[in-house]
Order: C-alpha cells, then structure tokens, then sequence
C-alpha cells in the first residue's frame, strides 16, 4: 500500500545518464544547522533508515545546551553525526566524509573535523551578510578559496524548499521549517537508498495533519530528485551491507538501552519495577522513556530532589520492588548518604550515573568518564560497592541487566557508569527475549524458622524479607548492625567484623564475572586498557594498528568493582599499559594501587569522546620509543 | 458429630493487645521524655483497630522520635536524616496495602527534611506522620532546631536564637496536607482519639505532638499541658463545634471581619452563639486558626485544623497503570525491547 501510494506520488525516473554508483567501505555523514533547523531528526531519521537497511552504524549527536540559542550564532549549532559501515564498527566515526550544513556557523564549528577533499552540501541561502556575521566569518567561505581542499555543493535549499511548496497554503515559518528533510533526500540519493523509510515514518508521524505529511514528503523529494535531476553531483556511493553476528536487530541508544534493560530484568526477576529519579541532564530520558512503560506495571517516581530519588527506590526495595534511580554528576554527589544507607542496610538498588562534564554543574550535556573514583571512593566510612561501567549504547542494556542480577543476588547496591557519549549514541543492537537472559534469581524469605535480618548465605548476602510477610517483623537501619540479629550494636569487635564481611561480599562477586579476555597478542610489549565508552575508540584504533601488522593488544573492563580476576595476571604480560580516559587518570590510580604498576596514562577531558586516530597516534608514539 | 463440631471449633484469635506491638528490645529514652506517652498510645490504638503487625511498616529519619521504629513489634527501617518521608514513600508505591507510619521530629521533618515535608502532603501519599516537636534537637544534645522560639537560649544560641520559628501546621496547610492536627504528649485521651482518626484518614495524615524534652527544653509546653493553666491557654478544636476554651468555657472566639477577637460568652453582652463554629472541612478556617500558634493574645489551638479527601498518589498511580493496561494492552516486554523498526541478519 505505502509503496504504490509513495511511487504514485513520487514516481522515480528512469534516466540514462546515471552518476556512477562508486562502491566505499565506511562513511561518516554529519548533518548540522541551527538548533532549530531538525538536524536531530534528519540525524536520527538517516541513521535508522540505514541501520533498517542492514548496516553497522555508530551515531553521535552533539547539540548545544541552551533550549534555543539565537538562530544562526556559534553556541546554537547542533549536529548528528552517523558513521556506516560494511564491517563492524565501534565509533560514530573520526572525521568526516560528508557534512551538510545548513548555516554559515555549522561549517564555522565542523570544518575542522571534515577529512581532506570530504564533501560539503551547503545551503547557500543561509549564507548571506547576517548570518556571515554571526558566524564571524569576515568574507564569504564559498567565495574566498577556505573549502578550497573540499569538494563543495553550494544548493539553494531553502529557495527550493519554498518552491515546491508554495501551492500548499502553509505559512513562510512552517514552510522553511521543512527543509532539513530536503538534505536528508539528498542523502538518500547521494548514498543509494530508497527514502522509503523516511516517507512512512511522516505518514504515522503526522497522519492528522495531512498537509504537513504532504508538505514534508514533497520536500524529502525534491531533495531525492535534485541529485537525480540536476548534474552537479558527478558520483553516488554505495556500501556494502555489514557482516554482523546472526539475528534480529534494532538500532538504540544508550538511554533508551537502560530504560529496557531495567524493564527486562525486573521481567526476568518476576518483580515489579520501580524508578525514583529526578530529571538531569543527560540521564532524564531514562526516567521519561519508563514514564511511558505503565502498561509494564513500570512504577515511575519523579522526586523532589535527587536525594528523594533514590531514597524512594530504597524505600521501594524495602518493600520488595526491583529499584532503580537514574542520574548524572550533580545528581550522584547529592545521593551518596543514600548510598550508604543501601549498603549498610543491604538492600539491592541500581544506581545509573550517566556521567558528563564536571565538577558542579560542569558541561551537562558533554561528555567525560570523571566520576569513577566518586564511585569507587566517595562515600563516608568504609562502603563498598559494585560499579561496572557499560562500553557501548547496546551494552548498556546488558550491563544495566547484570547490575540488577549482582544487586539481587548480593543484595547491594551496585553503580552503572555510562556516559553522555553512548547516552545518546546510538548503534544495533542484538535482540535477546527476556527468556533468554542471565537467569534472576530471588529468594523472598517466608519461613518463620531460624529468621535473623543479617544471616548469610554462600555469597554472604543476607534475607530478603518483605513488609506483609507474617511472622518475620524485623527493624533494620542505618546504624551498625550486630551480626546475624540485625540489632543496633556498637560492640568494636562486632563492627570490626560487620565491615570486613560487607567488604568481602563485594570482593566475593568477582569469582562469577567473566574473565577478560585480550584482544591481540597475549603478552609483549604494548596492551591498551580501557573501560566504558573510550571501548569504540580503543578497538577501532587497536585493530586498524593490526591490520597494519603492528602488535598491540587491548582488553577492555565492564567491571570496575572487583576487578575480573585475571586482570592481575593480564597487566604482567606486558611491558607497557596505556589507559586511555576521559578524566585525569582515575582507573590508572586504581590500577597502581591494586597491582602496583605504573601504566601511561592518556587523558582526553574536552567534553568529547576519543576519536580512534588521537589514540592511534599515541600508540604509534609509544611504540617508536 | 454435631455437637462435637459446635465444641471444637477454631480457637479464636485472641484480640491483639498493645503489648503484642512492642519489640523486645529496651525502650532508650531519658526518663521522663514525652515519647514515652506517645509510644504506648500508639501501641494502645494499634491494638484497638486491630492491625495486623506484618502489615505496618514503621520508617524514621534520626532524631530522638525517630528511634520509634526499634520499639514497635513491625517491619522498621530506620533510616538517614532527613528522608524518612521519602523511603515511606517508595515503601507505600511499592506495596500501597501496607499501613505505613512515620516517626519524625522537628528538626528530621522540618530542617533538613523540609523539602520532602512539603512535597510528601501535597501527593496525598497514604502514610501516618507523627511529628514530634519538642523545639529542639535533643539527640544532638540541645541546639536551636526550627520550631525553637526567637530567643530561647540554647546551646548554639548562647545569646537567644534570632530565627522566627516554623509553624508546622501552617506549613503542612501550604503543602496542600489533607489531614492535619495537632495534639498534646500529656492528653493521653487527645492522643487517642488523634491517632484513631490519623490511622482512619486515606491519604497523607499529618500529626504533630507538642512533646516535652526533658533534658534540654523542659517546660516547653507547660502551659499548655499543665492543669492549672491549660484550660486557660489552649483551645481544643472541633468539627461542627463552637470554638469555646478557659476553666469555666467562658470564653470563645469570634471573628469580627478579619479580626479575631476572644469574647466572654457569660458577661451578658455575648453569647455561644457570637463564636466561630469550626469547620475542618475549610482551609480558609485552618489557616486563620493556625496562626494562633504565634499569638500571645490567643489561645494555642490543637486538634484537627483540616481533614479533606482527595484521592491518594498511590491510588492514582495503580489507577493509571490499570488504565493503560486496559487502553494498550498489558505489555509485552520481549515486543518492548524489539521496539518498531528491526531487521534481520540472516
């Protein structure tokens, strides 16, 4: 149906003088403009429509943090970069093949990030005197030889835009605010692929406004056919479709993966849901994405503070709930004493730190990897917690899973780090039925029958026993518990023991995680270290180094408290460990400390992630010395 | 057969008595504390209504009031400064058939808890919250807590506190509570009709106990509870009943415009039928009776100010999840993680 009305419409035609289709291995694309100008969309409409279509693609969107920054200035552009590929990929891309502005301060603040003789499509209306002076460019880019090494298409986007509208009726504003879908069927055509997906996605977006279905459809082809028509582009490219792993597939985002993920192990645990959050940046599409799930029984909080978030949570898996709250930095630092309280009274919460740019308020929607020591470290007294860290936006679906297992299983807290990067990023995901899941297990307590609150069993992990449940009425807190009664107890031989069991519990949980395993040579003279989301870039460039011959390894942790318990072993296999961070160097602290070696530290902490060459380059440093 | 059946039928389950609410643990206030009264009315009115002890949850912050929670034969959590409100309120989301009580005091509740006191009145979430104020932190060993009057010396006011003190009742008015009063650690009778109609209300209900601290402010409240002078200084509220107080009820309160004044019923020129009749239905009349609490002209008002339906947070957030269930479907969660658009690698 949707194909006969879409060829109806919009019948392609069948010309002769074709541009050759060239055949390329990957492609980044970055689309930017104003922040009004929908380069989010058309960001997010290409890269799904791609994903659907059977390649491995790596996003990033980069957008400003004011609502709606003064059209045309620096601070107010946003960009969506994609990166597609034929193979597998791990990053949204070094630098870029394409880059579609629509402003003169989108080319202003990407040029320098566009790879020598890359492609740039303009929108030559917007580039006039205001809109030049606003970018602080003293003379015109397209005239005075600055995109002299690049290959440029200057087209009139907005022009065309309103032209082909111009017998709808519909105001200038609404008009023009259609032409980001004109460069996004510009793509389309530029790359070989059908705008299909995108002409149904307006159908059901806008299906009670059918003059802006209509509007944005014409527009999304004019775009499409004004690479057909005209004879300005002199190639098309093509790229192979990727070679992934076997299975259905969707494309995610890191929020997005978090939110599922949640839902999904509290589906596999038998338990409802629960969130108590509090909107930040980045994190808040967490807790809007479970606002939607009631239909799950998902139990959204939003608190009055961040404090109030997880406090609730605690309160909740009193009760018996899967908890979670969700935050970033700001947010992290306000919930420690709550912290605390979940490890002393051991009650199982996840806690979500979508990390960004700090200290205080920092760079919200930047981002950084800074808050692993606060994790590791920063809570008063002797406190210990689990903390993995996802290294991919899919893996944050996995890793938020496993963080409900140990917290369940242990009956702890456990921290998940993400950050603003595969926050937003997004890339294929693998799809896995609940059923299929790391199994979750949890034991309620009913018997009656030799019941104290802080018995253990095996894994030191003491009773689950729920408010409603007859007979087994008992008071916990946050004062330190006497051993197996749970009483208030200040005994010094007892506290003595009470910390060194709560500490050994944790510790305890690395004889079940997953060993590492070391990507490249298993021992010789360079092995790159890394955790969280730097997992892209160290991979990429690690395994473009291989490909050159050049002998390098790299092991990447998820699991950052306990350690796997090979990592020891790993470190002594090589001369040289080079840890990549976006933070002054915090897991190389923790690494001297726990094994006593002195890795070199690479340190990145301008709000963006590592791009595989910065840490090619690095490697290649090493090695020549 | 018969017979026999009539004689051995089930053995009835004895009536619970307020001792079977009592942990075994030693109750650790200093003799003569206020607590002690409110601990035992508590246990007293458990009792009466019948609850079942695996169904109340018991939840506190830090303070003297918030060791409650170790005393009561009940699933407690005593919890951090400040936040008992908040864990009550996950326990009460996560299982609304609990009986949820909190124990709190001046200084938990209103300093560093005050932003969820507001905010826990104004969602109406179902809980019992027993506001000890006894205008001062006692744990702590006798420093100015928020309802500590303007220049009480105490031991970081060496030179009088300089602070004008919260009102509590009125601060839970302008919370948006919907049951809301006010009762005396030494009117045991008070105490208990209180509690009864706290424990009845559905929502959030909100009772503050002027609770002696007899260690660090002794006497707060003498006045107030002492028989010589209490009839004189304290005006018990009632629903649907003129607002008449002093030894003989000789005087009441009547509202002239704005202006409040206290009459003499008997002297001829006045009678009960010139006094205002309270309404606990009306917020405009909790508000003007509760700001008796600052005047010395006036006399200290306690019982119920407001006691209003609304419906409760969690009623509201299970109606929702029902809601959505009917209109969507219940979920499908193996469909949520595939989402809409997906492709196969064959």
């Amino acid at each position: 149906m949707q194909d006969e009305k879409t060829n109806k419409n919009h019948k392609l035609n069948d010309k002769n003088n074709k541009p050759d289709v060239m055949p390329v291995e990957d492609v980044t694309i970055r689309f930017a403009g104003d922040s009004g100008d929908g380069m989010q969309l058309t960001g997010t409409q290409f890269s799904e429509s791609i994903a659907a279509a059977g390649y491995d693609v790596g996003t990033f969107p980069d957008y400003p943090a004011d609502i709606r920054a003064p059209a045309g200035s620096l601070y107010g552009v946003s960009g969506f970069q994609i990166h597609f590929s034929s193979h597998d990929i791990h990053t949204p891309g070094d630098q870029i093949d394409v880059l579609v502005c629509m402003n003169p301060a989108a080319l202003k603040v990407n040029l320098k990030d566009i790879k020598k003789g890359g492609i740039i499509i303009v929108n030559e209306d917007s580039f006039d005197a205001k809109n030049l002076d606003l970018a602080g460019f003293k003379t015109n880019p397209l005239e005075d030889g600055t995109l002299g090494r690049y290959t440029v298409y200057e087209l009139p986007i907005t022009k065309t835009t309103l032209q082909v509208l111009k017998d709808l009726g519909l105001s200038m504003k609404e008009a023009e605010k259609c032409k980001n879908f004109f460069a996004l069927g510009l793509v389309y055509w530029l790359y070989n692929k059908t705008p299909d997906f995108t002409l149904n996605w307006i159908e059901q977006k806008f299906a009670k406004r059918p003059e802006i279905v209509e509007a944005n459809s014409r527009v999304l082809m004019a775009g499409y056919y004004y690479g057909e028509a005209t004879e300005i582009f002199t190639s098309r490219y093509e790229v192979k479709k990727a070679d992934l792993p076997k299975g259905t597939y969707r494309n995610i985002n890191g929020n997005e993966a978090v939110a599922l993920g949640l839902v999904a192990a509290a589906a596999r645990a038998g338990l409802q849901l629960f969130l108590g959050s509090y909107p930040i940046t980045p994190a808040s599409e967490i807790l809007q994405s479970l606002s939607k799930f009631k239909n799950y029984g998902v139990k959204t909080f939003q608190a009055e503070d961040e404090i109030a978030g997880i406090c609730t949570a605690i309160g909740a898996s009193f009760a018996g709930a899967l908890v979670a709250t969700t935050t970033s930095g700001p947010g992290m630092a306000l919930k420690t004493e709550a912290m605390g309280l979940a490890v002393m009274a051991e009650l199982p919460l996840v806690i979500i730190d979508v990390q960004r740019g700090g200290p205080s308020t920092g760079l919200p929607t930047k981002t950084e990897q800074s808050d692993l020591s606060m994790s590791i470290f920063g809570r008063n007294g002797e406190c210990p917690m689990p903390v993995l860290a996802a290294q991919s936006p899919s893996d944050c679906f996995h890793i938020t899973i496993e963080a409900a297992r140990i917290a369940i299983k242990y009956m702890t807290p456990v921290i998940v780090l993400t950050d603003g990067y595969i926050a937003q990023g997004s890339e294929p995901m693998k799809i896995y039925k609940v059923s299929e899941l790391p199994e979750i297990k949890v034991i309620f307590q009913k018997s009656r029958e030799g019941f104290f609150p802080y018995t253990r069993n095996e894994f030191l992990s003491r009773p689950w026993a729920i408010p409603g449940t007859k007979g087994l009425e008992h008071r916990i807190g946050g004062l330190e518990k006497q051993n197996i009664t749970g009483n208030i107890s200040y005994d010094p031989e007892n506290h003595n023991q009470m910390v060194k069991i709560r500490d050994k519990k944790v510790k305890k949980i690395a004889d079940e995680i997953p060993l590492l395993k070391v990507n490249g040579v298993q021992s010789g003279k360079l092995l790159v270290l890394g955790w969280g989301s730097t997992f892209g870039a160290i991979a990429s460039a690690c395994e473009n180094l291989q490909k050159k011959g050049i002998k390098v390894s790299f092991t990447h942790l998820r699991y950052l408290n306990p350690f796997p318990k090979n990592l020891g072993q790993i470190l002594k296999q090589f001369e040289i460990i080079l840890i990549p961070e976006m933070n002054l160097g915090q897991l190389a602290n923790l690494i001297k400390m726990e094994y006593l070696v002195s890795p070199i530290t690479f340190d990145k902490i301008k709000g963006l992630p590592f791009k595989a060459m910065e840490i090619e380059n690095k490697i290649e440093e090493i090695l020549r010395t | 057969m018969n017979e026999n059946n009539q004689t051995t039928s089930l053995p009835k389950t004895p009536l619970p008595v307020p001792k079977d609410y009592a942990s075994d643990r030693d109750v650790r206030w200093c003799p003569g504390c206020g607590d002690y009264s409110v601990l035992a009315m508590v246990q007293k009115v458990m009792a009466q209504v019948g609850l079942p002890r695996e169904k109340i949850a018991f939840i506190s912050g830090i303070g003297c009031s918030s060791r409650f929670t170790y005393y009561m034969n009940a699933f407690g959590f005593h919890t951090i400064h400040g936040r008992a409100l908040t864990i009550a309120s996950g326990v009460k989301c996560a299982n609304p058939e609990l009986s949820v009580w909190v124990a709190t005091g001046d200084g938990d509740a209103l300093s560093i808890g005050g932003n969820h006191f507001v905010h826990t009145l104004r969602r109406n979430i179902g809980m019992n919250i027993l506001l000890f104020n006894n205008r001062i932190y006692g744990l702590t060993k006798g420093q100015a807590s928020p309802t500590t009057l303007e220049g009480k010396i105490t031991k970081t006011t060496p030179f009088g506190s300089i602070e004008h003190p919260v009102n509590p009742i009125s601060l839970a008015l302008g919370s948006e509570g919907t049951f809301i009063a006010r009762t005396l650690d030494r009117d045991l009778k008070h105490m208990q009709e209180m509690l009864l109609k706290v424990y009845g209300h559905r929502g959030t209900s909100l009772l503050e106990i002027m609770q002696n601290c007899k260690i660090f402010n002794d006497g707060a409240f003498l006045e107030f509870t002492e028989k010589e002078t209490k009839n004189e200084n304290v005006i018990f509220i009632e629903h649907n009943k003129p607002l008449v107080f002093g030894n003989k009820k000789d005087k009441g309160i009547k509202l002239d415009g704005w202006k409040i004044t206290v009459i003499n019923i008997d002297d001829g020129k006045n009678s009960i039928n010139d006094c205002l009749v309270y309404n606990e239905k009306s917020k405009e009349l909790a508000f003007l009776i509760s700001e008796f609490y600052d005047r010395q002209d006036l006399p200290m008002p306690v019982g119920v100010f407001l006691n209003i339906e609304r419906p409760t947070y969690e009623d509201n957030m299970m109606r929702q999840i029902e809601y959505t269930k009917e209109k969507l479907g219940i979920g499908d969660v193996d469909e949520l993680v595939k989402g809409n658009s997906t492709w196969v690698i064959k």
